[in-house]
């Protein structure tokens, strides 16, 4: 007989479409991510085949502008910013926490469908003929002169913002008021720590960016001068009210990601994540102050250079608790009893490829050089170094972490391993080759480019038909496991966290009994077992 | 059978509101020069202060809801310094 699981309490269609189970909202979150994400790919694969040539093949340079823009507003507000915190943190924050459920249960599943209702319209957007302003919508070009359907896109940002406020609003009263007993700050898992800083910059960054969506709304129907300076706006405004949002966003994306790396490299090392203090604080200290540098974006636009030498210097300052953490991880892993299981290969990654994608946006925030790598390539592999590499790097190996306690079932680890392997291979060779475009001064967001480009495009498309052919893997045997993989037992990783000492899949209400948290997280042992958090 | 009436304190405010939006418009017709955005700032902060006070019961809230409002206010004010340091030195 099935044991009685949220997976198994009922099948019906309206038991997952009117749930309020926090577990099967992060399903339907998963679920639509994942339809997100292969279409931003799509666009992504589109625009490397057409750069396998310096000449135009496939689109034209109006079709390319819609690619890219597709690509970039699909990937960053409708994959990277919910990726891990609507889908790994719906599902797996009430249950590190040992509670039954968000705070607001009912606000979570309005998330998901606003979050819909916004992806509706942005892909209404792109069917009916795309937009072709970028993701940044700048001005003057999406007030006054574009002719594609910039605010249909735009509404749709709009609308799922809302659904990312809700979510942080949602996370910010759960960690504060749902903990078990004996929970306290100090005791919880780091990657909580990270959810609740990032919950913070979603809850105050985001109104921002709407308010500025609506800004352009209200400029381009009704003439009122907010950014075009013959009716008394200013076009740097825009810049930094969008900025406002779209750096801290970058926080949004990653600082989730750094959170499942604490418990990967933890788990796998058999060790306490090392400076647990400095790590939790570090969050906090990225979310303040990645408020603090939006400038970094608008050092050649004429912004004052007293801003930008204030932007350079807080920009620097910002990666010293990014790199606590890098270094942190490091003398965690240093005499740990490591293991390389697929979701250690993703955290081991992310370190090299996080670290590359920092440091290089360290060159960056120095105004000498960004003045000569701006709107180039070198600006483009530094991103997504940082998106992809560190973001999709550290959501894939949650994933397949977490993925026995989400299922209740065990995929081919062999299988994983490889598609572990070949990301990291496919995407250096699609995104390397991009510093040295950008450092030999290829300008990004073209469809042709000189021939003697051609070498460095032809090794990124090359990689890039890795990259899509490795993302596409786990499809494959994440879903073979789902009907076929063995059982999962409770706790597959010996893992000391509240979520491995309840079944796999949980039941409805999470646990059976309310746990007792009694020890410190992290406390492994080398034999491959740890002791409880609970009592 | 009950009757639910809306409370005074926010009738008030909403009188309020209106009120400063009136005054708003009408000084937005008086030539005082540069003193025109003072005043209309002046308006603006005062509204802001009645919503957050009555309409999000801020005045009956605890210390911890009050920080996270007053986040939200250091927040802006992050926006409004930094942005205007690019306007203000801006050659």
């Amino acid at each position: 007989m099935t044991e009685r699981n949220y997976l198994t309490a009922d099948y019906t269609l309206r038991s997952w479409f009117f749930t309020t189970d926090h577990k099967r909202i992060a399903i339907l979150y998963f679920a639509s991510l994942t339809m997100f994400f292969f279409i931003g790919g799509a666009a992504a694969t589109a625009m490397r085949i057409e750069l396998a040539t310096p000449q135009a093949d496939l689109v034209s340079d109006d079709i390319y502008n819609r690619l890219f823009t597709m690509h970039g507003i699909i990937m960053v507000w409708f994959f990277l910013i919910p990726s891990i915190p609507n889908t790994l943190g719906n599902f797996i924050v009430p249950l590190m926490i040992g509670a039954r459920d968000l705070a607001f249960p009912r606000l979570n599943l309005l998330s998901w469908y606003v979050f819909m209702l916004g992806g509706s319209v942005t892909l209404f957007a792109i069917l009916a003929g795309g937009i072709d302003t970028g993701w940044t919508f700048y001005t003057p070009f999406s007030t006054l002169y574009s002719n594609s359907y910039v605010m249909v896109a735009a509404a749709g940002v709009f609308i799922a913002g809302f659904s990312s406020i809700l979510t942080g609003l949602n996370f910010i009263v759960t960690i504060h008021r749902l903990r078990a007993p004996g929970l306290t700050w100090y005791r919880l898992p780091l990657f909580i720590w990270s959810l609740y800083a990032t919950s913070v910059i979603l809850v105050l960054a985001t109104p921002v960016l709407a308010i500025t969506l609506v800004l352009i709304a209200v400029e381009r129907f009704f003439g009122v001068g907010f950014f075009d300076p013959r009716i008394g706006g200013d076009p740097l405004l825009f810049q930094h009210l969008f900025w406002f949002y779209s750096h801290p966003a970058v926080y949004i994306m990653i600082l989730p990601g750094m959170g499942v790396i604490n418990e990967l490299i933890s788990c796998f090392s058999r060790k306490q994540v090392f400076g647990y203090k400095f790590v939790a604080w570090a969050s906090l200290a990225i979310a303040a102050l990645g408020f603090l540098v939006w400038g970094h974006h608008m050092f050649v636009t004429g912004q004052s250079l007293l801003a930008s030498l204030v932007f350079s210097f807080m920009s620097f300052v910002v990666a010293v608790p990014s790199a606590i953490k890098v270094f942190n991880w490091t003398a965690t892993l240093h005499k740990g009893s490591l293991r390389f299981d697929a979701p250690m290969l993703y955290a081991l990654a992310f370190i090299g490829l996080f670290t590359i994608g920092g440091l290089t946006g360290l060159f960056l925030a120095c105004l000498a050089f960004d003045v000569h790598a701006t709107d180039t390539y070198f600006v483009v592999a530094h991103f997504h170094y940082i998106m992809v590499g560190g973001m999709v790097t550290a959501y894939f190996g949650g994933l397949h972490y977490w993925w026995p306690k989400i299922t209740g079932r065990l995929y081919s680890e062999y299988w994983a391993r490889a598609a572990a392997i070949l990301i990291f291979l496919g995407f250096n060779l699609t995104f390397f080759p991009q510093f040295v475009l950008g450092a030999e001064g290829m300008p990004r967001r073209y469809h042709v480019y000189p021939p003697e480009f051609q070498v460095w495009n032809v090794l990124s498309s090359g990689g890039a038909t890795i990259l899509a052919a490795a993302y596409l893997l786990p499809l494959f045997y994440l879903g073979y496991s789902v009907f076929f993989g063995a059982r999962a037992p409770a706790n597959p990783w010996d893992a000391p966290g509240l979520e491995w000492q309840t079944s796999s899949p949980p039941p409805e209400h999470n646990f059976d009994v309310q746990p007792v948290v009694t020890r410190a997280p992290y406390q492994y042992s080398r034999k491959f077992e740890a002791q409880p958090q609970n009592a | 059978m009950t009757q639910s009436r809306p409370s005074l304190p926010l009738v008030a405010a909403w009188l309020g509101l209106l009120g400063l939006l009136a005054l708003t418009v009408t000084m937005a017709y008086v030539p005082l020069g540069a003193a025109n955005a003072v005043v209309a700032i002046g308006i603006g902060i005062t509204k802001a202060a009645l919503v957050a006070a009555i309409f999000m019961e801020l005045r009956h809230r605890d210390a911890l809801t009050l920080l996270f409002a007053g986040a939200g206010l250091f927040w802006l004010g992050i926006l409004l310094w930094l942005g205007l340091m690019d306007f203000l030195t801006r050659t």
